[in-house]
């Protein structure tokens, strides 16, 4: 079968030395930071991009992927200990995981998320190995006309998954495809608004946007509100097993998180975040068993589908990455990023060109999920200990890695310039409540996105109808029509609403 | 006319001059046709949007009644400015300021005026502390920077290297 012959090549390029260490350096990295509240994947991973020059691009999409989902491990341990999402995609896990480790069972809390992360990370790389190949296939078919209408159902559907104002998402999108545009037009050479500056003919570094917007514009916001006391139910962590009754509650719980996260993930605008949310959502809808405990006051199902969901929901985000080049969400908008650094053009192709490269990686989540289980069961404490470092001694260690990062990405000190543009920018985005992550995705888009609407234009002489008579383009663009239709009908608009506050 | 959503009110403005800023600055490249775009046919059709969009939040702003009115609040001007500093600072220290006639002070320097910096946005900052934390960051990144993952960066001050 192709599927195992496939794999056998992906795990024979993860098992060498240097990529299983990458994936380590890359899981750790990624608990570390899930571990810690105020740092996201999105900062670290723009971080790290510039250090990644020096790698082969193999190890270095294994170790920014294993900050990813390593990051959804890290996130469940701040959540259920100290009640404080560690990572965005936790929020739920606080609700039920913090009462179960103020009973004492903050063990049996860890383990369910542990071990349902990790099944859930299984599944959810199959599904990847999977589907992978049928979709490139598909994907071989797609003309400019496709790939513009799939980038704009890909847009719309980001920001109407996401939470938070629709209008205002949408034009932080827009506002992102126009920053993609500054620099030079490939097919005319004219440089468009570069206001004469040499650099800017390059167009804005994507590493100075990601590291400005959401770096220090998140340290800045988060200086801003006083410190929250932190209650670390450090000392009650004994016992990590859960009872067999333990058991026998969150496996159903893990499955369907399983599931509805993997789903979630393929999505656009979907992943861990929503994922997470959707599966509390169904697990409160299916309510309790007599003589279970009631979800909110610690009930083992509200940590292990949410847990479940984010990682698997991680994993197949990659899939609209790897197969059409089109990125889902800001992290693997960095991995289109990290890939162009290493002059891989994301799309169907790399599976035919770099099969080592599509493989390997796909095969190192599944190593990483499993190094992942050891770091954060049997090494809980180490990261425990992390927890009572205080914010003061690490915001000036993040600002200094971002400054590093923004500095060697050119050795050029106008890099430095531009981020603390981009960072005043990001600070303002957060108070005047624009999320930034729909710009980044515009931003990335952009550039492909004129570029395909303009040979879609020239094929059909200047029709615009040709988006909506070719089957494969009409329908995506009647998918993100009535996406938009539906989000706006009133009884939905307040759900969605409903949706996204914390419980 | 009262403003519903002070947030609201002053994103959609922002999103308005941008818009217009962007689709009046396309205007100057070759527009072109639809089957011949031009360097400006894009952006000019994205820059209208634009505009057109943050019309719509300014007027969301305006009439949807609010909580609280969704103040946008006092800024934070403290930690911005320290922790913006403290980056332009780094920068300088590394890459030197030729318009000063300033030369590369190299990354421990800027480690050490980076982490003080950056610490001064909190209120309750100490300078021994603050040099511990230096100190220890100093060290990690000489050896995972220049030793491991050996970036091009100048480490001491040229003056004491050249």
């Amino acid at each position: 079968m192709d599927l195992i012959a496939n794999l056998s090549l992906g795990f024979g390029v993860a098992f060498t030395p240097i990529n299983m260490l990458y994936a380590l350096i890359g899981c750790v990295l990624g608990t570390l930071i899930g571990v810690l509240p105020g740092i996201g994947p999105v900062a670290t991973i723009a971080m790290l991009l510039p250090a990644t020059y020096a790698l082969p691009p193999v190890s270095a999409l294994i170790m920014l992927a294993g900050i990813y989902y390593g990051a959804q491990y890290g996130g469940s341990t701040t959540a259920i200990l100290v009640n404080l999402p560690g990572e965005s995609s936790s929020v739920v896990t606080c609700i039920d995981g913090y009462q179960m480790a103020r009973k004492g069972r903050a063990g049996p809390a860890l383990a369910s998320a542990g071990l349902g992360s990790f099944f859930a990370g299984s599944v959810g790389t199959l599904i990847l190995a999977a589907f992978a190949p049928p979709l490139t296939e598909l994907a071989f078919k797609f003309g400019p006309a496709e790939y513009f209408a799939l980038m704009v159902l890909g847009l719309i559907g980001a920001v109407v998954l996401a939470s938070g104002s629709l209008v205002k998402a949408v034009a932080m999108i827009i506002l992102g495809l126009l920053l993609g545009l500054v620099g030079t037009d490939v097919n005319s050479g004219v440089a468009r608004f570069s206001f004469d500056v040499p650099e800017l003919t390059d167009g804005i570094g994507f590493v100075v946007l990601a590291m400005g917007i959401f770096g220090y514009g998140e340290i800045i916001s988060n200086l801003s509100q006083p410190e929250h006391e932190r209650e670390v139910f450090t000392s009650k962590v004994s016992g990590l097993m859960p009872t067999a009754e333990d058991l026998k509650r969150m496996a159903p719980a893990v499955l369907r998180g399983t599931v509805l996260g993997s789903m979630l993930g393929i999505l656009p605008g979907g992943g861990a975040l929503l994922a997470a949310f959707a599966a509390y959502a169904i697990e409160k809808k299916l309510g309790t068993k007599p003589g279970e405990i009631p979800f909110g006051q610690g009930n083992i199902r509200g940590v292990a589908a949410p847990e479940s969901a984010n990682n698997a929901g991680a994993q197949t985000s990659f899939i609209p990455l790897l197969t059409l080049g089109i990125p889902p969400n800001a992290v693997m908008a960095l991995m289109v990023g990290a890939m162009t650094i290493h002059n891989i053009q994301p799309g169907p192709q790399v599976m035919t060109s770099n099969p080592e490269l599509f493989w390997g990686l796909i095969a190192s989540m599944w190593i990483g999920n499993a190094m992942l289980v050891i770091l954060n069961l049997p090494l809980i404490g180490m990261w425990i200990k992390l927890l009572t470092v205080p914010y003061r001694y690490l915001f000036p260690a993040i600002v200094l890695f971002c400054a590093i990062g923004v500095y060697s990405t050119n050795n050029n000190t106008f890099d430095v310039w531009m981020v603390a543009i981009f960072g005043v920018i990001g600070y303002a985005f957060v108070k005047l409540g624009c999320e930034p992550a729909p710009l980044l995705l515009g931003f990335i888009l952009g550039p492909m996105m004129e570029e395909n609407l303009r040979r879609a234009l020239l094929l059909s002489r200047g029709d615009w109808s040709v988006f909506v008579t070719r089957p494969l383009s009409g329908s995506l663009l009647a998918v993100a029509v009535l996406m938009l239709v539906i989000v706006l009908l009133p009884s939905v608009k307040s759900k969605r609403q409903e949706a996204f506050v914390e419980e | 006319m009262n403003i519903k959503s002070q947030k609201d009110f002053v994103s959609g403005v922002m999103f308005m001059v941008v818009g217009a800023a962007f689709a009046w600055g396309a205007t100057k490249y070759s527009v072109g046709t639809g089957a011949r775009m031009g360097p400006g046919y894009f952006p000019l059709m994205l820059g209208i949007l634009l505009t057109i969009l943050g019309a719509v939040v300014t007027f969301n702003g305006l009439v949807i009644e609010r909580v609280g009115g969704d103040k946008i609040g006092k800024w934070a001007f403290k930690p911005l400015c320290y922790i913006i500093g403290a980056n332009v600072i780094f920068g300088v220290c590394l890459g030197g300021l030729p318009s000063i006639g300033l030369k590369s002070l190299g990354l421990i320097v800027g480690i050490y005026v980076l982490t003080f910096v950056a610490s001064m946005a909190e209120a309750g900052w100490k300078v021994k502390n603050t040099f511990i934390l230096a100190s220890i960051l100093s060290v990690i990144s000489y050896l995972a920077f220049i030793k491991l993952l050996k970036l091009q960066f100048p480490v001491w001050p040229v003056y004491f290297t050249a």
